[in-house]
């Protein structure tokens, strides 16, 4: 039996980005807090989520620039552990995002922790980017163009439709889950795919894990 | 030269497809490249693969030389030193012959492409020219100015703050400046002679030519013979860590006789290795791309035990080669190497001595770091990344201020 068929297509975007330096640096906490509070949001997005990009074939963690900071670098691990900890996923907003990491570092000079300074060349850099929606030339209406189309774009696009998606309107869905959802009809599919924790996968992982899904979907579709 | 086409078996056609989506935005558009070398040097080097694949990618590219002569030369040299952080005396002459020789090279060159891209200090004061000109002026920096002599520092500002951004290659090399700067990390070419992939027989006639046994495993480290590449500081590890381990190392460099320091760094490492059978001091022509390629493809581990480094790129030509990096965490290097996922960052030789014992004795782990740091280097140091951020670069430049870019699908690409 032919499947669903969606009246708008899906179309697969990439994400590409260009890293700008806002020539802002901390040597120690007390300056690194400082300029968390007041760099724009673009710097936390980039700090919170460059991991994911430039290392996401090593670690599925959500290691987070600021943790890996606290750790490697200030030599601070508890530090680094209660920011690497902060569950990045349970945020729409990069306010909250924000302000979490906030709080988790003055609960943590709360306690006494000693600021001490980082030698030279080992601040801490603020950086910010400037991102790029590109289209692809995969565009799905039904469940067979979709996981065509998932194996077909690059892991800059899974970025795009799953952790970007997430912190823009209609907040906290990712857009493949929305299309599911909205486009197809298939709300349980969507909602599968909606309940994965995106940060806990390499993005080849969470290719994976989603392409399972649709094809298993097709199989039962397939079956009647 | 290598083509497009034959990078797709490294880095998949969907690379591929992003970098044509991304010219054929910049269609039409005519970019002029401007530097002080037309041959040698990391930034000609670059430039020679880059200009031909932006053709190829139909961006109307120009290369462009300036043209001074050995005082100007002289000059650049004090300025490139006293960026790096040197004490140099700077002279009220030298900055007058490098206004003039700027002023000359203006008279002759057509700056008048959409994009000008401007490379290093030598050719920075051509923006004087830009006036009321409405293309676009960028700077690419690509050495590390994070610790700059005030005073050329403080003469060459004014004329970078004439740009529409700048590009440097690191975070630390970061200023505060009144325009926008972009990070742009350097890479390598998996092509060239220097990184293509080498037959096992092309490797062993490679050592078998140099006199280098392959008895033992061989530890690396390829590096100019320079105090700030802490050659000493290697031989010190590698005799900590062979109380441990079986292991062979080998220093290569370039020739030194045009260095008078390189030529002392040089003596001092050969007095220090002599009588220990098991360390090789090889100094090579510079032209010794293949032979490098070969015993870096030959070693069980490769070092980098810098003092101070620019960007550093000899580590992703390690681990490009899938070997096990271990690496000071000093200048780009931390860039390449996340510590225990993709090689080994160290500070100290006692440091270098403990993860290079390690290493040694456990290749399984050894081997997933070359494994994970020869795929780091593939999504984030190879040259068609680096061509995808000057495209990038180009396109953010023709909108400023924005932090996000909506790109159509050019009308006629493919489906």
């Amino acid at each position: 039996m032919a499947g669903k068929r969606a009246a708008e297509p899906f179309r697969f975007c990439s994400r590409l980005s260009l890293t700008v330096l806002t020539g802002a640096k901390a040597r120690d906490l007390s300056e690194f807090l400082g300029h968390l509070r007041t760099v724009p949001e673009s710097v936390i997005y980039q700090h919170t989520h460059r991991f994911l990009q430039q290392h996401q074939h090593l670690v599925p963690e959500p290691a987070n620039d600021f943790a890996y900071w606290a750790t490697q670098i200030l030599g601070d691990e508890r530090l680094g552990e209660r920011l690497a900890s902060i569950d990045t996923v349970r945020f729409d907003s990069l306010a909250g995002l924000r302000d979490a990491m906030v709080a988790a570092i003055e609960a943590h000079l709360e306690t006494g922790a000693v600021c001490r300074a980082v030698p030279e060349g080992k601040e801490f850099h603020f950086m910010a980017a400037v991102k790029f929606s590109l289209p692809t030339r995969y565009e799905a209406f039904d469940l067979a163009g979709f996981a065509e189309g998932l194996r077909g774009v690059s892991i800059s696009s899974l970025y795009l439709h799953v952790f970007e998606a997430r912190l823009r309107p209609p907040l906290g869905i990712n857009d493949f889950s929305y299309w599911l959802d909205h486009g197809l009809g298939e709300k349980a599919l969507a909602r599968k795919v909606a309940d994965l924790d995106p940060y806990t996968h390499t993005l080849e992982g969470l290719r994976a894990r989603i392409l399972g899904f649709v094809e298993s979907r097709m199989r039962e579709e397939a079956h009647g | 030269m290598a083509r497009l086409e034959e990078y797709r078996p490294i880095v998949g056609g969907d690379t591929l497809e992003e970098l044509r989506l991304l010219a054929g935005q910049l269609k039409g558009r005519r970019v002029l490249h401007v530097n002080s070398t037309a041959v040698g040097g990391g930034v000609a080097e670059i430039l020679s693969r880059m200009v031909p694949l932006l053709r190829e990618l139909e961006v109307d590219t120009t290369w462009e030389v300036i043209k001074g002569g050995e005082d100007f030369y002289a000059v650049c040299k004090k300025f490139h030193n006293a960026l790096h952080g040197d004490p140099v005396e700077v002279l009220p002459r030298d900055y007058q012959v490098y206004e003039d020789v700027t002023d000359q090279n203006l008279g002759q060159m057509s700056l008048d492409a959409d994009t000008v891209f401007i490379h290093d200090p030598q050719p920075a004061a051509l923006v004087k020219k830009r006036g009321s000109m409405k293309n676009r002026w960028l700077w690419r920096c690509h050495i590390d100015i994070s610790r700059p002599s005030p005073q050329v520092w403080g003469f060459l500002k004014p004329y970078v703050e004439r740009y529409d951004a700048c590009v440097v290659s690191a975070p630390p090399f970061a200023q505060k400046l009144s325009i926008p700067q972009a990070m742009i990390a350097p890479s390598i070419d998996p092509l060239s002679d220097k990184n293509r992939e080498l037959e096992p027989s092309e490797i062993s006639a490679i050592l078998n030519r140099l006199n280098i046994p392959t008895d033992k495993p061989l530890v690396t480290q390829v590096s100019r013979f320079d105090r700030l590449k802490d050659p000493l500081g290697v031989i010190s590890a590698f005799e900590k860590a062979r109380a441990y381990s079986q292991a062979r190392l080998i220093l290569v460099g370039g020739p030194a006789d045009d260095d008078p320091e390189g030529a002392a760094v040089l003596a001092e490492v050969r007095e220090k290795a002599a009588g220990n059978p098991d360390i090789l001091v090889l100094c090579l022509p510079a032209t010794s791309h293949l032979e490098i390629n070969a015993i870096q493809r030959a070693s069980s581990v490769i070092l980098q035990k810098s003092l101070r480094e620019g960007f550093g790129l000899t580590v992703s030509e390690g681990l490009w080669k899938g070997k096990p990096v271990i690496a000071s965490a000093v200048g780009g290097i931390p860039l390449q190497i996340a510590h225990k996922y993709s090689g080994i960052l160290t500070h100290s030789v006692d440091g270098t001595a403990f993860w290079l014992r390690q290493l040694l004795n456990e290749p399984g782990y050894a081997k997933k770091l070359g494994e994970n740091g020869r795929e780091h280097v593939r999504q984030n140091f190879l040259l068609t990344r680096h061509l995808r951020d000057y495209l990038l670069l180009f396109l953010a430049a023709e909108h400023p201020g924005s932090e996000f870019i909506r790109l159509q699908r050019p009308s006629g690409a493919p489906s």
